[in-house]
Order: C-alpha cells, then sequence, then structure tokens
C-alpha cells in the first residue's frame, strides 16, 4: 500500500462506515473518498421505520459516526453526486456533474432501492415509499395532517411503519396481498402474533387484499382513498408502499461485473474484478455456515463484510462467515431473529403464542436448529444463536420446556 | 464535555470527550475504541458492547434495565458492574469515568 494509493467507495451508509474505518485500521495509507448519491453524512436506517418515525429520535442522533471522526481518519465525501458509469479498464468513475474521478481500489456499497409498485395514482401527493432519510422526511411531514393511513405491504417495514404512525394517533390499515403477515419471512405463529399485536394496538390488518388504484381526496392533489381489488374503498390521507427492496447492481452490472441477484462476491467480498470488492445490501455472497449464497438485507451483514471488503482491498484474506441475524421493533415488542428459517421441517414454540407478547419459535431441520424468532426474549435470542452456530443435535422436548433453563440447553 | 477512559482487555487506554446526552458506545464507535463492537448500532439487541464500569462509578452509571439484563445473562463473563454501553446515556456528572472492555469483544 502507496501513499498515492486512491480507495473510493459507492455509497455511504452501513457497510461504507465500517469499509473506510476497517481501511484505516488495517493500515491503508492513500487517500479515501466516498461518493454518495443522498446529501447527508452516513447516518442510521434502521430508525427511519421505527424511532425517527414515531419522532422519538431526531436526525441529529442518526449519525453513524460523529463528523470529527470522519477527519481523523482523513476520509472525504462526495455527497449528492450520482456514479454514472464505472469503467473498470482504465480504473475510473463518472459522475452526473461528467467529473471523472480515478481509483486505485473501488467499494461498491450501492444498497438497495425500494420496489416500486404502478398504480393509478401512484404519484399523488402523500404517498410514500421508505428507505431513506428524505423519505422519512416526507412521511413526517405528511402524518403532522393525517388522521388515516393504508400501508400497502404486510412485511417488517410495512408492519414498522404501521406501528410508528399508530403511536402518532394515526389509524392505520395494513394491507397485504398473502393470507398472512410476514408470510415470506416468518412461520405461521409469528404471522398470527403480529396479526393479534397490530391489531390489539387498533391498527386494522386487511389480509388477501391488494391495492388497485389511488384516489385523489377533495384537494385533488392529495391521495384520500385507497380502492381495493375485492372493490372496497378505505379513506388515508396518506399511503406508505413497502413491497421490498431490489439491489442496486446496475452500476456494476453495466460495467461487466457478475451479477445475480445482487453484485457476486467471494467470501473474501471480493467481485469478479480483482481491484473492486461490494458490501451490504447490494451483494450476493456465498455464507460458508449456511452452505450457500444469499443476499441480505441487514444492518449485521453490512457491517461484517464491508470488514472483509476492506481486508481485500488491503491485500490480506478475512473471510466473512457470520450467522445472519435481524431485528424488528413494534409497539413495545423487539424481534429478534437468528439464522435463516427457510427449508425448515418443524417449527416448534418456547412458551405462549396465543396470550401477551414473549415467546420464541425455533426452526428445525435434521434435528437442528436453523433459525429462531424471538419476541420479546433477548436470552433465548442469544442462546439461539449460540445452538445454530454450534450445529448440533437439539433436544427438542427440553427446547420448549420453560422449566428447563435454556441456557443448559449450549454444550 | 465529560471525558471517559475506556481500557481494552489489553490494557491499551483511551480519554475521550463524550458528548451529554450521547451513550458510552457512541463514544467509542467515534473514537476508533475496537473493544465495543455495536453489531446493532445501539438498538439493545446484540450485546456486543459490553463494558465493565469501573465499581466507583458504577452508580453514577446505574442499573441495566430488564431487556439489557437479560442480555447480560449471556455475555461469556459478566461481572456485578456489567453494563451495555449503548444503553448508558452520558452525562456531566460522569466526567472521569472508567469503563473496561471484556475479551470477548477484543
Amino acid at each position: 500500500m502507496r501513499v498515492d494509493d486512491n480507495a473510493v467507495v459507492v455509497g455511504a451508509s452501513h457497510a461504507a462506515v465500517q469499509l473506510v474505518i476497517s481501511l484505516r485500521q488495517n493500515g491503508w495509507l492513500g487517500s479515501i473518498t466516498v461518493i454518495s448519491e443522498e446529501p447527508y453524512m452516513p447516518y442510521q436506517r434502521p430508525p427511519l421505520s421505527k424511532a425517527y418515525l414515531s419522532g422519538i429520535l431526531e436526525e441529529d442522533r442518526l449519525a453513524l459516526r460523529a463528523v470529527e471522526t470522519y477527519k481523523t481518519l482523513n476520509v472525504s465525501f462526495k455527497l449528492g453526486c450520482r456514479v454514472e458509469h464505472l469503467d473498470t479498464e482504465n480504473k475510473i468513475l463518472i459522475l452526473d456533474s461528467q467529473e471523472k474521478i480515478s481509483f486505485t481500489k473501488l467499494a461498491l456499497c450501492t444498497g438497495a432501492r425500494v420496489r416500486r409498485l404502478d398504480l393509478p395514482g401512484g404519484d399523488l401527493q402523500g404517498v410514500h415509499y421508505l428507505r431513506t432519510m428524505d423519505d422519512v422526511k416526507a412521511i413526517r411531514q405528511s402524518a403532522s395532517t393525517s388522521k388515516r393511513a393504508v400501508i400497502i405491504g404486510g412485511g417488517y417495514i410495512g408492519l414498522e411503519a404501521a406501528a410508528s404512525l399508530s403511536k402518532l394517533g394515526i389509524s392505520v390499515t395494513v394491507m397485504e396481498t398473502e393470507p398472512r403477515l410476514l408470510q415470506r419471512v416468518a412461520s405461521q405463529q409469528v404471522s398470527e402474533f403480529y396479526k393479534r399485536l397490530h391489531q390489539e394496538e387498533g391498527v386494522e390488518v386487511k389480509l388477501n387484499s391488494m391495492a388497485v388504484a389511488l384516489h385523489s381526496g377533495e384537494s385533488g392533489r392529495n391521495v384520500g382513498s385507497v380502492l381495493c381489488n375485492d372493490g372496497a374503498v378505505i379513506g388515508a390521507d396518506m399511503v406508505i408502499i413497502g413491497v421490498g427492496v431490489i439491489p442496486n447492481t446496475e452500476l456494476a452490472g453495466e460495467a461487466g461485473l457478475t451479477i445475480d441477484n445482487g453484485i457476486v462476491v467471494n467470501e473474501f467480498a471480493q467481485t469478479s474484478h480483482p481491484d473492486i470488492v461490494a458490501a451490504g445490501d447490494c451483494t450476493f455472497h456465498p455464507n460458508p455456515l449456511l452452505k450457500k449464497s444469499l443476499r441480505l438485507e441487514s444492518v449485521p451483514n453490512a457491517s461484517e463484510q464491508a470488514k472483509a471488503a476492506a481486508a481485500s482491498l488491503c491485500g490480506i484474506k478475512k473471510a466473512y462467515s457470520e450467522l445472519p441475524w435481524f431485528w424488528s421493533d413494534q409497539f413495545d415488542v423487539k424481534l429478534q431473529i437468528a439464522g435463516i428459517s427457510q427449508g425448515y421441517t418443524e417449527a416448534v414454540v418456547r412458551g405462549d403464542t396465543s396470550i401477551g407478547r414473549s415467546f420464541a419459535v425455533f426452526y428445525i431441520k435434521n434435528q437442528q436448529i436453523i433459525a429462531a424468532d424471538c419476541i420479546n426474549r433477548p436470552k433465548d435470542f442469544m442462546v439461539a444463536k449460540k445452538l445454530i452456530s454450534q450445529q448440533s443435535t437439539i433436544d427438542v422436548a427440553a427446547l420448549v420446556d420453560e422449566g428447563i433453563e435454556i441456557k443448559t440447553l449450549i454444550n | 464535555m465529560p471525558a471517559i477512559t475506556y481500557i481494552e482487555f489489553d490494557g491499551t487506554e483511551y480519554h475521550v470527550d463524550v458528548a451529554v446526552g450521547s451513550s458510552v458506545m457512541e463514544g467509542a464507535l467515534n473514537n476508533m475504541i475496537d473493544g465495543i463492537v455495536a453489531e446493532c448500532g445501539g438498538c439493545c439487541v446484540c450485546c456486543t458492547c459490553h463494558c465493565m464500569i469501573d465499581p466507583e462509578w458504577a452508580e453514577i452509571a446505574g442499573e441495566p434495565g430488564q431487556e439489557e439484563a437479560e442480555l447480560l445473562e449471556m455475555v461469556d463473563v459478566r461481572e456485578q458492574t456489567s453494563r451495555l454501553s449503548c444503553q448508558i446515556q452520558v452525562t456531566e456528572e460522569m466526567d472521569g469515568m472508567v469503563v473496561r472492555l471484556p475479551e470477548s469483544q477484543y
């Protein structure tokens, strides 16, 4: 590594911040520049749909690191700049301003963007998506004058938004096309619990229901109602659409890097180009623990993969191999998820799913725990993480017996 | 700004100023103190910002909440003054406070 090397990072979120810190820790001597389309210094995304939306946390508390920290690290930022083109042969980035930036090493932390619905009336005022600080600023603005909100999409983002708006005193309806909430990611038990939770908190949950059009209200410019596929019309002063994300792979793809449901990287976060790494939501990467490749939308993934990416840029081999985990806050319920439940053959419950707000669902395959959804059960979550990594045969009867201290199940 | 001393497992000491109202975890992250991992960014979900408060300062740092206490049951080595640093909000009274960081985060 030399002083006249320059590392460029595209994107300025969780992965990027960890990456620049790790670069310096690994002895990167050259310059470091972070380019971001968004006009903000790196901020935490998880609170956007939670504490920031409900007004508990303000913008100044969202910074991922203090500005002085980046000064100490000697990292410079180019904010509000979109990278239009990546020339891998000459190792140059071309920005929307046509400015050219050359690099010795490049890190792509381009993240993901929301999937948009092609709905009539989708461009009315008061219709929002939720991914960025600007999105949530606009949502907060709408919320300040709204009495009724419709959330399209019963996944984590939709449900978190529903809870946050509900806390603000807005009547909320959540619409989900599938027969249950969180269909893609959770078991029947967890889906049923979240339906009950939201209903207990006064949220209307409408399953098997699809929005077919958004109609304007009295003003003509703002949304006023949502037309559903069953003909029902739900009054709404605001709408939030949360139907998943798409990885931002176009820049990498057009430059000829390998793409497959994300920018393809190896366990060292290296792309198909020797001087380019990628980290975070945009990558399709191997996970040795899960014995497969996958794309994850999660902060721990972004941060840990970024450490491997930074090491690679410094010529150090540090494999990324972590158990995926996630969390979600809704009302007074904290859900912690360990592992990936896909492919489980049995779901067993510790605690009672039908009353109260505290239980854990363990997902079993071949007599091993592969994942767990822990509802207000931080200890069960911590134990689950260890049990999954341990990959040993589990005594299911003991696992669901609340009379047995769960910690004793760890070998 | 209150000055807090962080001592890593290997004995490395950091004396840093931490803004009132931010957390002891943020003070570590902003100063690249490695012994605080903080995988979740400070939401009391992951247990990787564990610290042990110097006994003299334990009262000022306060007691863990219920959720935090449950997570603390799962750290490798729990001490009487163990806390999750994301849950300690820095006050003027913490000027001079000393916290030690565990081996598991070293």
